[in-house]
């Protein structure tokens, strides 16, 4: 968009510009401009096929996400630009406003990599689940939720959460009712399972960060570095300092310092620095 | 035949997108600027269509705001609905959506169709003029190339097109036994519980069933009770006849025109014998 008025200042030139005519160009520039961006505000096939894409996969990386758009544009013959990708989601949004749903895009806490996820914004509860899982499992899905937000580590093991079903309120659950849950919260993408411990997804982070920061304002932890709600995080061992860095946030922080301080209070950073990890060596998910 | 991940002439689509309709909080926001007709909610049941008259004086005593934001519950609510691909009932829509803007209701069916089609290119299909149904169908060309982004796999898809595939090939009906035995040849035994289908009788006659993709129907005078099975309405709208026999073509090694019968049917009128959209149907 910006290229396109720049070229026409190109063409046009200027001398010795009289007042009535430059007010004349910039005005047919202005007009110009804006039939160019009201142009990629239109929905095409192209970006139906994105949102389609968005619908059956729920949440996609960055690297992923970009691929689509060019797929999308050049099997629908529509104009492509590399650094559009914004704008081409953008377009989608205003459409999908009303019903309140939006592509939003975060980072995983895991490998630092940006993903987009097909969000609800309607719902500021986690009801938005609601249609595919009974009371006392949301009752328990809270439950791991809290145990989440409130450790250290943004970590739950599975004790803890079978533990959690003794003060449920609702039908309570047997051992293997739990499991079964879990099993299904993993593969509905709202957990992440390692080693018998549960994160919150990426996606998950995505589409609950409003609900999460209004539900536990005080328990938060917020990353010093992108400001972006933060579960698995290092912590600066300062008790007058205690600010949050995520594990990717840190390996960018801190990549190719020999001696990691503190960007707060200037402190030795007493944790193990992770590697910064690039998309194409990354596996699945 | 292989059933496995994708295939590339299902025209479905699966959401994972997960939400309740919002009937229950949108109501906190409606604000009613006339009087709209009291309708008592039990007799969705005899909804009757309101005239164009009728519909023309109801939107003028609401906002555009108002039409908008009920367009967009009722698209939401089938895109929930759609998500286990089961279909929307008329009655359904108006009691628990619709409901007091009963009287412009083809107004906000023609908008949301507009929706479905302009935002996810989707096609608003009534399958049932009768008993006024509704599903979404997807309305993009299947592409040339396969898409970058692997979706993910649904074997129940892929078991699903192998028995319409059988059922097409034999001319549109086949007595239940056919395609128990299929199963089993591809080690899917309706009797045994299975490993990703649970069970798959009950997949077959009752799932499959409900979401209109397969008709199972009693063989009258049959002793013991036997069961032939058709094409739902969600295949018909949404399954490529000529796909299929594209695919028995590469299978076989043959021209699938040599199948002259199905060829024919595969590439009869296109609408001859889907259902209408409900846009067009002014229903």
């Amino acid at each position: 968009m910006a290229s396109r008025s720049s070229s026409s200042t190109a063409a046009g030139g200027s001398d010795s510009p009289q007042k009535p005519t430059k007010t004349k160009r910039t005005r047919r520039k202005r007009r110009k401009a804006r039939a160019v961006g009201d142009m990629s505000r239109q929905m095409g096939e192209s970006h139906r096929r994105f949102l389609q894409t968005m619908m059956v996969s729920g949440v996609i990386d960055e690297q992923a996400a970009k691929a689509l758009y060019q797929y999308c544009c050049e099997t629908h013959h529509t104009q492509y630009a590399p650094d559009k990708l914004e704008d081409f989601i953008d377009t989608i949004n205003s459409r999908l406003q009303p019903m309140f749903m939006q592509i939003r895009k975060g980072m995983s806490e895991n490998n630092g990599l940006q993903y987009y996820a097909l969000v609800n914004m309607a719902e500021t509860d986690i009801t938005r689940m609601s249609s595919d899982y009974a009371d006392n499992e949301l009752e328990l899905f809270r439950k791991t939720l809290d145990l989440i937000v409130c450790s250290e580590n943004g970590k739950a093991s599975s004790t803890d959460i079978l533990n959690s079903t003794d003060s449920m309120t609702t039908r309570k659950m047997k051992k293997s009712e739990t499991e079964h849950l879990l099993s299904r919260l993993v593969h509905d993408k709202w957990l992440s399972e390692k080693r018998g411990e549960y994160t919150l997804s990426t996606r998950c982070i995505i589409e609950m960060e409003p609900y999460i920061r209004t539900m536990y304002q005080d328990h938060i932890k917020v990353c010093h570095i992108c400001r972006n709600i933060a579960f698995q995080c290092q912590i600066c061992e300062n008790p007058t300092c205690g600010i949050k860095i995520h594990n990717p946030c840190v390996a960018r922080y801190f990549k190719g310092k020999s001696e990691p301080r503190c960007p707060s209070c200037d402190d030795f950073w007493p944790h193990e620095i992770p590697e910064v990890k690039r998309p194409h060596s990354q596996s699945r998910r | 035949m292989t059933f496995g991940d994708s295939l590339p002439f299902m025209r479905c689509v699966a959401m994972t997108q997960r939400k309740r309709p919002s009937s229950t909080q949108s109501s906190s926001q409606r604000r009613h600027t006339g009087n709209l007709v009291a309708q008592d909610e039990d007799d969705d049941a005899t909804f009757t269509q309101p005239s164009t008259s009728q519909v023309q004086r109801g939107l003028e005593k609401l906002t555009p705001a108002q039409v908008d934001q009920k367009t967009a519950e009722v698209v939401q609510y089938f895109l929930v609905k759609d998500q286990k691909k089961m279909p929307v009932r008329r009655a359904d829509l108006v009691k628990h959506v619709v409901k007091d803007y009963r009287n412009i209701y083809p107004e906000i069916l023609k908008r949301a169709a507009r929706t479905f089609d302009q935002v996810f290119g989707l096609k608003l299909v009534e399958i049932d003029p009768k008993n006024k149904m509704y599903i979404l169908v997807n309305n993009l060309e299947t592409p040339d190339k396969a898409s970058p982004v692997r979706s993910p796999s649904n074997p129940k898809m892929g078991l699903l097109l192998a028995i319409l595939s059988v059922i097409f090939m034999k001319g549109g009906v086949v007595r239940e036994n056919l395609i128990w035995n299929t199963l089993r040849k591809l080690r899917v035994d309706p009797g045994e519980k299975h490993e990703e289908f649970g069970d798959v009788r009950k997949m077959v006659t009752d799932e499959f069933v409900r979401q209109r993709y397969l008709e199972y129907v009693r063989i009258p005078h049959t002793e013991p009770i036997e069961h032939e099975f058709r094409w739902g309405q969600r295949a018909d709208a949404e399954v490529s006849k000529a796909k299929i026999l594209e695919f028995m073509g590469e299978l076989h090694e043959q021209d699938p025109k040599t199948w002259t019968q199905q060829y024919r049917q595969a590439h009869s009128l296109p609408n001859s014998s889907q259902a209408s959209t409900s846009s067009s149907s002014q229903r």
